[in-house]
């Protein structure tokens, strides 16, 4: 009955969007700035790459698989990394009220993504609402060549993409780095207590851009990895949904701890879609049950972590709080 | 003195907020091998002076030398490098982090939390602390958190040391620790500057004192050749008289009776142990003993905030009649007009809203009074106006956020709001912690004013000299249990010290 070998690697597919959203969304708010941005972030990382395979695939000339792979994995970087930017500009050099601004970015960032979806999709004049790119997706997609051969295994831990893998390895870097490293710890003191770092003579400003902007550029390739390896190249308005929103519930799920997250996110990832293997007959309502299950969990999460107060279990101090320095 | 050069030489430093001038051309020289206390009431310009000095606030206009060279200290790091370290009066640590993390904070040496646990076993031992490196910052005393800060600033090399108000928080003997401390480090040559309004440390601790008033350079003098009157005189302005009046009580009647009042802190551990006393309207009841012997959770169950276990509290109106306080709400308490007024160790953690304004916050307190559904706003204006008048409150208008307020001027805001809303019972904690001598005689001033009113006041006291001239009697709390109560008329300071370490002292 219920498929257990085909099931795991469409959690994992599900769940790498929100693994990327997650690591990059806990690297931000460990330097204080609490980025509700982030659904935002990730529609332009898609969309941008989206831009960069449209006009690569349609420019006419040979396709050489490096650049299928760097012109839009170029274009997504650049695009998420200017949203961070821009996020840090107002509520860390203009000291805008971050939560309005994560919000505004969230409406912006889905309405760029659907004002340039929707010009693609004009400019193709096709019957359905989107845009296809299939040449790109074909590389992107592409899966470790001796998987299939490997029965269960192959099927379960091998049957992924490139920007799959590359998830999993910046989770474990984002937690050694944060862990082990001198800018690790500086970074986790700015969040905590921006006055301390600042009178220790760490640069708060300079940590809370480039966390920031590192951040939205990994939160970004979510994106990417969305629209060219799971929606296998379709890029069309508003099908990317609430996995931005996840992503942040995912931060708290995982209590701000990336290497955490690759489990949490992949669990997540089988949530979101067990509806669709667990028989629910015709009957829509059960079927809709079962897709708040993910929501359901964060909920009994933060009650828990909430109850059991572990001051290491608790939101980066400074968490969404502005920091000047003369401010008494 | 012959001739020394100084080793940092402050000239005409000014600095404003806004349109308060918070330094007004200051000079200052520091000296290496030299204890310097920085003396002034609160908000005279103490704390902002050494923060220009630190590189939290750069100075509006004036020159800084460090071994007579020109420097701008644009940011903590600069300081640092010329060897300045601060101990901030708000420790300036990251809780979850352990004592070494904390250390190692901002510098740039390799990251190997094993050699930063190894050299600060070095600066203890050289300096006679004791710190654990593995620590988690939330798991330590207060007193223990200052030593990371004093460790850290030496880790990062500082031979200029400048501590703000360093004992506000700690016990006597901590205090006496962190003395030995300080001396063996000037000892070793280093510069320290040390930010205090209390007399009796400038004269234990410095070398050389120097006074601010209103953000002015008033002077300079050797310790040995000062007494406390005169710093007092040039701290204030004018002449100051240093004792405390205590009129007679009229007409005393008991109006809070305690009989066997026990209190279980959360996890258990017995707080109050079967505690009887009474306390009389016109009188003022102090309370002494080591800190967190159960002088909060008593002057909390009284105003009904903290569960107990057995036990009873009356209440005794002027006709005589008995109403049992356990049991009842916090509001129903205050309403027969108890008030607590308790300043914690963060002044702001009770009482107070410090995004809110001063009248915002008089309205705390009397918001639910009225029919209308709409708020009176026009009462608590005026009451901030009176506090701000009568306590000398320092600020720039009553519409100003109380956390913007430097930390004496909020406790006059939290005390005499208290005091203002006519109790019958005021029980006050530490109202004078961390206030400068003037603003603490006023408050001294306006308890005796309550009294004399007939209200029954118990007062919670750090300064047992204060005490002693204050209270009409002596409550000593030793681990949960009254120790005794004395006269306060002719106890001495010995005798209670006695009875705060020892049940019962050496008086019985």
């Amino acid at each position: 009955m219920f498929d257990i070998v085909s099931f795991i690697p469409r959690a994992v597919m599900q769940g790498i969007p929100l693994m990327f959203g997650c690591v990059g969304e806990t690297i931000t708010e460990k330097s204080g700035n609490l980025n509700l941005g982030t659904a935002g972030v990730m529609y332009v990382g898609g969309i941008c790459g989206v831009i960069g395979a449209f006009l690569y695939e349609n420019s006419g000339a040979e396709m050489s698989t490096f650049l299928t792979i760097a012109i839009p994995l170029l274009c997504c970087i650049l695009g998420s990394a200017l949203m961070g930017l821009l996020y840090c500009f107002l509520t860390v050099t203009l000291r805008a009220n971050q939560n309005v601004t994560g919000l505004a970015m969230t409406t912006f960032g889905i309405g760029v993504g659907n004002f340039f979806g929707g010009s693609l999709i004009k400019l193709v004049n096709i019957d359905v609402p989107s845009v296809v790119l299939t040449k790109t997706s074909n590389v992107f997609s592409k899966t470790l060549p001796f998987a299939d051969d490997l029965g269960w295994f192959g099927k379960i831990f091998l049957n992924y993409s490139f920007l799959a893998y590359a998830a999993i390895i910046i989770a474990v870097l984002a937690s050694y780095f944060l862990n082990k490293t001198r800018p690790g710890l500086q970074l986790r003191a700015v969040g905590e207590s921006p006055a301390t770092a600042d009178a220790a003579g760490i640069d708060v400003i300079k940590y809370k851009y480039i966390a920031t902007i590192v951040g939205s550029v990994i939160a970004g390739l979510g994106g990417l990895y969305y629209v060219m390896d799971y929606a296998c190249g379709v890029w069309s308005n508003n099908a990317f949904g609430d996995r931005g929103w996840l992503a942040i519930a995912l931060v708290i799920f995982t209590v701000w701890r990336p290497s955490l997250s690759i489990f949490a996110s992949i669990i997540f990832g089988g949530l979101y879609i067990l509806n669709v293997y667990i028989p629910t007959g015709t009957d829509l309502a059960i079927n809709e049950i079962y897709k708040m299950a993910p929501y359901v969990v964060t909920i009994i999460v933060l009650v828990i972590t909430s109850i059991r107060s572990r001051k290491e279990n608790q939101p980066p101090m400074s968490l969404g709080l502005p920091y000047f320095r003369e401010e008494r | 003195m012959e001739k020394r050069t100084p080793t940092v030489k402050m000239r005409d430093i000014t600095k404003r907020f806004g349109s308060v001038l918070a330094n007004d051309k200051v000079w200052l020289d520091i000296y290496r091998g030299e204890v310097l206390a920085l003396l002034g009431e609160n908000g005279s310009g103490k704390t902002t002076l050494m923060n220009m000095l630190s590189g939290i606030y750069r100075p509006d206009e004036g020159e800084i030398y460090v071994d007579d060279k020109l420097v701008d200290i644009r940011s903590p790091k600069d300081a640092f490098d010329l060897g300045i370290g601060m101990i901030h009066q708000h420790f300036k640590l990251v809780d979850v982090l352990t004592a070494a993390e904390n250390i190692t904070l901002g510098l740039k040496e390799k990251y190997d939390l094993k050699a930063v646990a190894e050299r600060v076993r070095e600066i203890c031992d050289k300096y006679g602390f004791e710190v654990d490196p593995d620590q988690k910052i939330y798991d330590m005393s207060v007193s223990q958190k200052q030593t990371v800060e004093i460790v850290k600033v030496l880790y990062r090399g500082a031979d200029i040391l400048i501590l703000d108000e360093p004992t506000a928080v700690l016990t006597p003997q901590e205090t006496d620790k962190l003395f030995a401390v300080l001396r063996n480090m000037r000892n070793d040559g280093k510069a320290i500057v040390i930010i205090t309004h209390k007399m009796h440390e400038v004269e234990a601790i410095s070398d050389r004192v120097a006074i601010l008033r209103h953000g002015q350079f008033v002077g300079d003098m050797l310790t040995k050749n000062t007494d406390a009157q005169e710093m007092t005189n040039m701290m204030v302005g004018h002449a100051v008289t240093l004792n405390i009046d205590r009129p007679d009580p009229v007409d005393p009647k008991p109006r809070i009776e305690v009989k066997g009042l026990t209190v279980r802190s959360m996890d258990g551990i017995l707080k109050l142990d079967d505690v009887s006393f009474t306390a009389y309207s016109g009188e003022i009841l102090g309370i002494a003993g080591i800190s967190g012997c159960g002088q909060k959770e008593l002057l909390e169950a009284i105003a009904g905030l903290q569960p107990t276990e057995s036990g009873s509290i009356s209440y005794i109106n002027d006709d005589g009649e008995r109403e049992e306080l356990l049991g009842k709400d916090p509001l129903a308490i205050a309403d027969m007009g108890v008030a607590l007024s308790f300043v914690p160790e963060d002044r702001l953690g009770m009482g107070l809203v410090g995004n809110m304004d001063l009248s915002q916050n008089m309205m705390l307190r009397s918001f639910r009074r009225g029919k209308s559904i709409f708020t009176d706003r026009k009462s608590p204006k005026a009451l901030a106006e009176t506090v701000v008048e009568e306590l000398e409150v320092n600020t720039p208008g009553i519409t100003t956020p109380v956390r913007r307020l430097s930390g004496g001027n909020v406790q006059k805001v939290l005390v005499g709001r208290e005091i203002s809303f006519a109790p019958t019972v005021l029980l006050t904690a530490y109202a004078v912690r961390g206030l400068d001598i003037n603003s603490s005689y006023t408050i001294y001033d306006l308890i005796n004013r309550q009294k004399q009113k007939g209200v029954a006041v118990v007062y919670v006291g750090e300064d047992l000299d204060v005490l002693l001239e204050l209270a009409d009697r002596i409550l000593v709390l030793c681990g949960g249990k009254v120790s005794g109560i004395v006269p306060g008329r002719g106890a001495t300071k010995r005798n209670i010290g006695m009875m705060m370490t020892k049940l019962g002292g050496a008086s019985e």
